[in-house]
């Protein structure tokens, strides 16, 4: 029941994306296609649910017996790069297929503030979910989750308008920038769900 | 380039937020009211300054190769100086901004200047190179946050001029607003660039 309301406040109450702005910058690069924009989904969820699962337990058995938690960001930084490395070395042996579908996403991953916002945040005083290994799996994987639906929603959006006539200045970002704020508006209708 | 130049391309001509888009998270994330885009601003300013100074100092010691995560270790250990100042000294800002100290770490402005000027250019220009983009980025921040204050909550810089019950449209700082206000920021900025160049 818990990992259900864990889900379901990540994915749609709190999206990461239109109600923390965690990712932005990807969120508006890569919606410029449906395609690009699953591409790009994919490989957020298996490296976010990775990195967190992988900074929750340096943190636990690492930094807290040591009493370094004020290195927090720089370790997890560390790790965060060496790991997208490392997931693109593996994947280019194992599956080659999944190389190419997720391949130019990949580097692309290590500067997605929301990487290092969630694993921030999965270890910080205060968090709810962070009470063991698993939960902050859930959450890592809600939050994913969330942040490829409303990319993928988003791009859907974006194809049609390139189609319809805009203001001059409005073309481009512009436009994008006000689209998600309705769509925002419209994610704030979950809000109460949980 | 003149001195004076490196300094002032960050302000208006080169603004990283208004023109080249970087840095979009923290721009919609704390710009709920004037004062907490200018404190985003000017931590992001001190990084910036700091980053660009050691990593030209640094550039001929640094191989190519590791470059960038050479950087980005330079970039946290100076945010986490921030991070631990602004707790020691003003703890009620670092609680309104949160998250997003640490995360000046993955702002594209700190690493995208640290790669394509300090590490090509001598210390001094590297200084001012910093300086005026970490301006650029603060002068933004709290314009928008001035805009979404005023609208949102009839306020400028925690001084209300509007009564206490004043209907004022919440929606500018909530988080659909920060994407709609700064749409439309853009929208001007291009309209007036655009203007210019057809003169």
């Amino acid at each position: 029941m818990k990992i259900l309301i864990i889900l379901l406040s990540t994915i749609l109450v709190n999206n990461v994306i239109l109600a923390q702005f965690l990712g932005i910058c990807p969120f508006l690069g890569t919606s410029k296609k449906t395609s690009t924009a699953m591409g790009m989904g994919a490989a957020v969820i298996f490296v976010l649910v990775l990195a967190t699962l992988v900074t929750y337990l340096i943190n636990k058995y690492v930094l807290v017996p040591l009493e370094l938690q004020f290195l927090q960001t720089i370790a997890f930084i560390l790790v965060i790069a060496a790991l997208v490395q490392m997931v693109e070395i593996i994947l280019k042996k194992i599956s080659p297929s999944l190389y190419t579908a997720l391949g130019v996403f990949l580097p692309l991953i290590t500067t997605n503030c929301c990487v290092l916002g969630v694993s921030l945040k999965v270890v910080g005083e205060g968090f709810i979910y962070g009470g063991n290994v698993g939960e902050a799996v859930v959450y890592a994987a809600g939050i994913a989750i969330g942040f490829a639906l409303a990319l993928i929603i988003f791009s859907g959006i974006r194809e049609h308008i390139e189609l319809v006539g805009v203001p001059e200045g409005m073309k481009g970002t512009p436009i994008a920038l006000i689209t998600a704020g309705i769509l925002a508006m419209a994610f704030m209708g979950f809000a109460g769900l949980v | 380039m003149s001195n004076w130049k490196t300094f002032t391309k960050g302000l208006l001509k080169e603004n990283p937020t208004l023109v080249l888009l970087l840095g979009c998270c923290p721009t919609l994330a704390t710009t709920t009211s004037a004062i907490n885009g200018m404190s985003m601003g000017l931590a992001t300013t001190f990084v910036l300054i700091m980053s660009n100074l050691s990593i030209s100092l640094l550039k001929n010691f640094i191989p190519d190769k590791v470059r960038i995560p050479c950087f980005i270790v330079v970039i946290a250990s100076f945010v986490t100086v921030v991070q631990l100042v602004m707790q020691a000294y003003v703890p009620a800002i670092y609680e309104t901004l949160g998250l997003f100290i640490p995360l000046i770490v993955v702002n594209c402005i700190v690493l995208g200047r640290a790669e394509a000027f300090a590490s090509k250019n001598p210390v001094w220009p590297s200084i001012l190179d910093g300086a005026g983009m970490g301006l650029g980025f603060t002068m933004a921040l709290t314009f928008l946050g001035s805009i979404r204050e005023i609208l949102g909550s009839g306020s400028i810089f925690n001084w209300r001029f509007l009564p206490e019950d004043a209907n004022t449209i919440l929606i500018f700082v909530l988080a659909p607003g920060a994407f709609i206000a700064l749409g439309y920021l853009i929208a001007v900025v291009n309209k007036v660039k655009k203007s210019r160049t057809s003169k």
